[in-house]
């Protein structure tokens, strides 16, 4: 690209969307999840057990897994590394009244202006950080079920079996609006988007950084 | 800016409410309510829907198969042999066909794992084990039963009074068909007091023995004695 002129640096420049820290801990959660959900459908099928076998090699890849699924998310967000993922936790959390009413529509009202993240893009990371804490307290006690009441165990199974179903819809929905947004899964990559995306996905987002450039663009 | 300092009341356009946290706290607690009520659950949603489609609900009316080993061992029912020795007066070995030449016993029960996970309303039909071991003769001093499975890494253990409560059968038949290899087929231990893992499955032989010799999951930290109802003495309710 040429266009690197005075005149309009804002149309033609590109902005930072995910610092190296974030592409990390996105990529280490998606390695994670990846072998806690492959591993888990030999463990959950009794056809596919019986191809993989092995199922004491499975089971322990998963626990384990399991265990340091929080690590990469608490090391990007506690660190002294992790200005912007902690900036991008608060735009998670904070929703405006239209994108509640995003939400309490079912996705009917679509907001006017977007943020850096659509409500729905909130709504993932936030399902993702609640599915990490619910299963990996449901999957403690799974595997050391001798500290809990024999209903608790059933009650746990219960839950990590249906929320896994739900992990699966949700990721596989990820994935696959990734691969229909590629300037966006780019992103995920390379960090950087051009302005022209910016200003189409996330006009909210490109007015603020206009207006402070350094705040999301500091080394 | 505070994230929903200002609540749900707070209806302007550019006002801002703490969704995530609400959210993410809220799975949270359905988690949690989850653990505690799950079982409850899933067992009026299991009788609701029936005991075919419980099968649906995720974690219901389903078995996970377990192996220690790296795959399953397969034992056609004419090659398989089960050797009772020990502290017995007639050591002997038995076929399939001599296992269903003796009295059958036959009954329905919920199969639980030690892990939380049940199946209601198995079938079970086998031989007694109090009939194989009057069969064979018992020593003085005898005390205990080992068992021992055709994956050659899995045993079991219990006291003989555990072993002649009359739901402790050696299964030949299950869910209404011969069992499966992957349910341990040909011929499996079930011990419906307990749970799951003293079932020992693709059971090749049983030794009379003096002294409980804790099996493959007990070396692993489960409790010798796996009663259903949590207690992990050498008798439960139902021999006390």
């Amino acid at each position: 690209m040429t266009t690197q002129i005075d005149a309009a640096p804002q149309s033609a420049g590109r902005i930072l969307r995910f610092d190296g820290v974030q592409r990390a801990a996105h990529w280490a959660n998606a390695l994670l999840f990846g072998i806690l959900m492959l591993t888990a459908l030999p463990l959950y099928f009794p056809s596919l057990s019986d191809v993989v076998g092995r199922r004491a090699l499975v089971a322990n890849i998963h626990v384990w897994s399991g265990v340091a699924l929080p690590v990469p998310l608490l090391i990007s967000l506690l660190g002294p590394w992790g200005a912007q993922m902690r900036r991008d936790l608060r735009r998670i959390n904070v929703w405006t009244n239209e994108e509640v009413k995003w939400l309490r529509s079912l996705g009917r009202n679509a907001p006017r202006v977007v943020d850096k993240f659509n409500p729905g893009q909130k709504l993932n990371a936030i399902f993702v950080g609640g599915s990490i804490v619910v299963m990996l307290a449901t999957g403690f006690i799974l595997k050391w079920f001798r500290f809990f009441p024999v209903n608790w165990r059933t009650g746990a199974t219960f839950v990590h079996d249906a929320l896994a179903f739900a992990i699966f819809a949700v990721v596989i929905g990820h994935i696959l609006f990734a691969l229909t947004h590629r300037d966006s899964m780019r992103s995920m990559i390379t960090g950087w988007v051009s302005e022209t995306w910016a200003a189409r996905h996330a006009p909210g987002w490109l007015r603020e950084m206009r207006a402070r450039p350094e705040r999301d663009q500091l080394p | 800016m505070p994230a929903g300092a200002k609540g749900d009341t707070d209806k302007r356009p550019g006002s801002r409410v703490a969704v995530g946290r609400r959210v993410f706290l809220g799975m949270g607690v359905l988690g949690a309510a989850g653990v505690v009520f799950g079982a409850k659950v899933q067992n009026v949603l299991g009788n609701a829907l029936g005991s075919g489609l419980g099968g649906l609900l995720p974690g219901g009316d389903r078995f996970r198969i377990y192996t220690i080993t790296g795959s399953y061992p397969r034992v056609s029912e004419a090659d398989y042999r089960l050797e009772v020795s020990g502290l017995v007066h007639h050591p002997q070995i038995f076929t399939l066909a001599d296992l269903k030449a003796m009295p059958s016993t036959s009954f329905v029960q919920e199969f639980q794992c030690v892990t939380g996970w049940t199946v209601p309303d198995v079938h079970w039909e086998g031989v007694k084990l109090s009939d194989i071991l009057d069969n064979a003769g018992v020593k003085q001093g005898a005390v205990a039963l080992s068992f021992e499975s055709y994956d050659g890494a899995d045993s079991e253990s219990l006291t003989l009074d555990q072993a002649r409560l009359p739901d402790v059968i050696v299964a030949y038949r299950m869910l209404g068909a011969p069992v499966t290899t992957e349910h341990g087929g040909p011929v499996r231990l079930y011990v419906g007091p307990m749970f799951g893992y003293k079932s020992l499955k693709w059971l090749s032989a049983i030794r009379v023995v003096d002294e409980v010799i804790p099996g493959f999951w007990e070396q692993n930290g489960y409790p010798v004695n796996g009663w259903r109802d949590g207690s992990t003495g050498p008798t439960d309710r139902s021999l006390s």
